[in-house]
């Protein structure tokens, strides 16, 4: 089953993240912030990353800035978790190489199909 | 929400988040510079209301993210230097967060959400966010720009051609075209038309770049939403085109151009602010203080604890099982020459056990700073309703208590800062004529000192007036008329029950709550409190606490053949008694020469109805202990070992005894009751004074002498 990375600053987002994901089969590993985000990610390759933008230490963009240098990381989708008011922010991310956006709030359907979306 | 998902324990986590977050927001508030905000706390603020708002909207709870919704808009402003740090702004903004908080506190108690609050703060976050020319409101909350032709007649579409031309760096972004057109393919009936193919080279082929270009013809009666929402990722990385392929409305015919933002649906519609009357500052700080004790609700929750700790347990779990399976071989095939080994393996369990109950203790253990972070607040607003200046400080917030000790000292804590600051400290004009730095200094600290836990509260206020105060307890009776008391005695009688000094009962202290409450309350933790002042220089609350609740380091003892438990923190030491210093007051009371000092006798044979074991041994120990600062000698027969016990509650296995804490387990499987020092010292005086009510006060300097008023039945 394909592997997810979850990245969210809230324990709550990241649980609901992950209760959502494993209920659907997916292995889902997990960081709080772009630092941690980026050592679990040279550790384990996975098959998509789901990140929140506003975190300490490093953000979700520049994480997928940094992760889309790594020659492993070149063709992993990527997806930030955006709210309604982050318009400029999903522009930022698609240029970071963002593979798209899930627009806060979400529901665990919404969730699902965007990411069975991604991973075909 | 709406699924079928169980959503109970990440909504808790949520809840607990959310109050952290509102943690941060309030303590980074308070310590914001007017005028010039440190970038990185502004940051902080922006994220815990940013998480607030996003985790409120997705579990459901819109009233939540709505008000936040607009708390973010400024905290964002603020962060991003477009609006200046401002006094005003930051009291709204600290307002804001009692508001969250107690909206949250609606969700952990299970209560509807009320939002009357809510309405009247939007007003003035509303007026703040107008207060700036060129940014209206409604470019601030407003969704962005609506969609134009919006609303296509779906049933006459029969369906769409779209030009699709991607960038060549559209798959860097790990978009894949075959995706998409699965998904249009969902839609309806998909025809898909390449250009480009031909020119390509195999030879210069450059299979990251996207080159080619497609015809898409969509049939079926997906709406443009939801063709558009295929491409929504993509529509800034590719040429895009659609038009309605029946020609059914003219205004569609247009292709829409890609770099459009065209997909921000308003999620959150901005409500219109009531025009509700803004209550007076003071009525509003006074019922802040008032409000801020959460439901009691949330005392069981759950904890937070760090990955180290967790890792530590895992890893002594690991070795008790390896030592276990050791000790499983030895009793498939024992014989004595493996005796050592045994002993080894014993030793070994031994070692692993107490390191794991160790560890798992620490579990419970919990840095102070989050039960001191809200005195930040409290002295805000107090100091402000108070018209009193006032700085705090705080030392030793990293010092661990026990969860719940830590959640059961709070109020006692909030009582006694509201007390200093509301008879401690005095107002600016008294100390600037005592001679007196106009600011006041409040100090809260907290260490450790001999396996317990120290806070303490420190003003430089006035000090307790000891004339006033042993005049109001002679007068409430609490004192008889002619007793002489030590200065320190005195300051403690404001602990006596019903006793309070404050001329005026103020809405800060002194709601007939005093601090006997205070005290009682720290004693049913274990602990005691008291005071020490000098007059004009200031008081000190002295707070001390056992490390934890469960376990306790005991010493048994042997009374008859009853095993009981004393506290070790409770010994101060333990003599062997000699008749001839045994002296006896009043023909009933007996008293021990320690050698300056007499200490009461309590024989504990005598107060529990123990059979002695042995007929005639006189010859005891005396356990002498200590408790709220008077010294007992406790009469047992033997001492055994000291050991750890796990206390388990009298009041919840059984009914609570006066005299005992508690209960334990001991090796062999009997129950030992655990001593409660100053229980006995009730319990003993209780008794005594049916035999020494003619006590004269005496020269003699025994602390127990001095009746001890303040401790009246309970």
């Amino acid at each position: 089953m394909p592997s997810v990375l979850a990245v969210d600053d809230s324990a709550s987002m990241r649980d609901l993240v992950r209760f959502v994901l494993e209920r659907a089969g997916y292995k889902v590993v997990h960081a709080s912030d772009g630092v941690e985000a980026l050592e679990v990610a040279r550790k384990e390759t996975v098959d998509l990353v789901l990140t929140d933008v506003n975190m300490p230490r490093m953000d979700g963009i520049e994480l997928i800035r940094n992760l889309r240098t790594l020659p492993a990381y070149k063709f992993v989708p990527m997806l930030v978790l955006t709210t309604e008011s982050g318009t400029d922010r999903k522009m930022e991310g698609k240029a970071a190489g963002a593979t798209g956006w899930i627009v806060k709030p979400f529901d665990p359907p919404k969730l699902l199909a965007t990411v069975a979306k991604v991973l075909g | 929400m709406s699924s079928d998902f169980d959503m109970t324990e990440i909504r808790q986590v949520f809840i607990q988040e959310s109050l952290e977050g509102l943690d941060v927001m309030e303590s980074g508030l308070l310590n914001l510079d007017v005028g010039a905000a440190d970038p990185e706390v502004m940051n902080s603020i922006f994220r815990a209301a940013h998480s607030i708002k996003g985790g409120g909207a997705t579990f459901g709870f819109s009233e939540i993210s709505q008000f936040t919704h607009h708390v973010e808009t400024l905290l964002d402003q603020m962060r991003k230097g477009e609006r200046p740090v401002t006094d005003d702004a930051v009291q709204v903004l600290l307002q804001s967060v009692d508001c969250i908080r107690s909206m949250v506190d609606c969700l952990t108690a299970d209560t509807p959400i009320v939002t009357s609050r809510a309405r009247e703060i939007e007003v003035d976050l509303q007026r703040i966010l107008d207060t700036r020319p060129g940014m209206t409101p409604a470019a601030l909350t407003a969704p962005a720009t609506p969609l134009p032709a919006a609303a296509v007649a779906a049933p006459e579409c029969t369906g769409w051609l779209i030009d699709f031309q991607p960038h060549p760096g559209m798959l860097r972004s790990c978009n894949d075209p075959l995706r998409i057109f699965r998904e249009l393919g969902r839609l309806g009936q998909l025809k898909v038309e390449c250009f480009g193919a031909e020119a390509l080279e195999l030879e210069s082929l450059d299979p990251e770049s996207c080159e080619l270009a497609w015809q898409l013809t969509l049939l079926g009666s997906a709406t443009r939403e939801q063709v558009e929402e295929v491409f929504a990722w993509v529509a800034s990385e590719c040429e895009l085109a659609f038009s309605p392929l029946a020609p059914t409305s003219a205004a569609d015919t247009a292709p829409v151009l890609s770099n459009v933002v065209l997909f921000d649906q308003p999620e959150e519609p901005s409500p219109a602010p009531a025009v509700v009357s803004v209550p007076g500052p003071d009525a509003v700080a006074a019922d802040r203080a008032g409000s801020r004790k959460p439901p009691a609700a949330t005392e069981s929750a759950s904890i937070r604890v760090s990955i180290d700790k967790v890792d530590t347990l895992i890893n002594l779990v690991g070795e008790l099982v390896i030592t276990q399976s050791m000790l499983v071989r030895f009793g498939d095939q024992f014989d004595m020459s493996q005796i050592e080994k045994l002993r080894e393996g014993l030793a070994q369990l031994t070692r692993s056990t107490r390191e794991l109950q160790e560890n798992a203790m620490e579990i419970r253990m919990l840095p102070i700073r989050s039960s001191f972070s809200r005195f930040s607040r409290l002295v805000h607003d107090l100091s402000r309703t108070l018209g009193k200046q006032v700085e705090l400080q705080l030392h030793g917030e990293e010092t661990e208590l026990d969860k719940t000790v830590l959640e059961k000292i709070a109020d006692p804590l909030v009582h006694l800062v509201r007390n200093s600051l509301d008879h401690g400290l005095e107002r600016p004009e008294v100390r600037a004529a005592a001679g007196k730095p106009e600011i006041g200094t409040l100090a809260m600290s907290a260490y450790y000192e001999g396996g317990s836990v120290i806070i303490e509260v420190r003003d430089d206020g006035a000090g307790i007036n000891k004339a006033r105060v042993l005049a109001k307890a002679r007068a409430n009776g609490i004192v008889g008329a002619d007793d002489e008391l030590s200065d320190d005695r005195i300051n403690n009688l404001i602990f006596a029950p019903g006793f309070s000094t404050a001329e005026v009962v103020s809405d800060v202290s002194g709601r007939g709550v005093g601090l006997d409450v205070v005290r009682r309350n720290i004693q049913d933790l274990g602990g005691h409190v008291q005071v020490e002042s000098t007059e004009g220089v200031g008081s000190v609350f002295r707070v001390r606490l056992p490390l934890t609740l469960a376990i306790l380091d005991g010493q048994l003892a042997r009374v008859g053949d009853e095993i009981y438990i004393f506290p070790l923190l409770s010994i101060l030491e333990t003599i062997q008694v000699k008749p001839d210093k045994v002296s006896c007051v009043a023909g009933q009371a007996e008293m021990y020469r320690v050698r300056d000092e007499f200490v009461p006798i309590i024989r504990l044979a005598t107060e529990f109805n123990v059979p002695p074991a042995v007929s005639g041994s006189h010859c005891g120990l005396l356990v002498v202990a200590e408790a709220d600062g008077e010294r007992v000698g406790l009469m047992v027969d033997e001492l055994l070992g000291q050991q750890q016990v796990v206390i388990k509650s009298l009041q919840a296995n059984f009914r609570p005894v006066p005299g005992f804490t508690g209960a334990t387990i001991l090796g062999d499987g009997t129950v030992a009751l655990i001593l409660d020092v100053p229980g006995i010292i009730r319990l003993g005086r209780a008794a005594g004074d049916s035999r020494a009510q003619r006590l004269a006060p005496s020269p003699l300097s025994n602390p127990l002498h001095s009746p001890s008023i303040v401790e009246s039945s309970r």
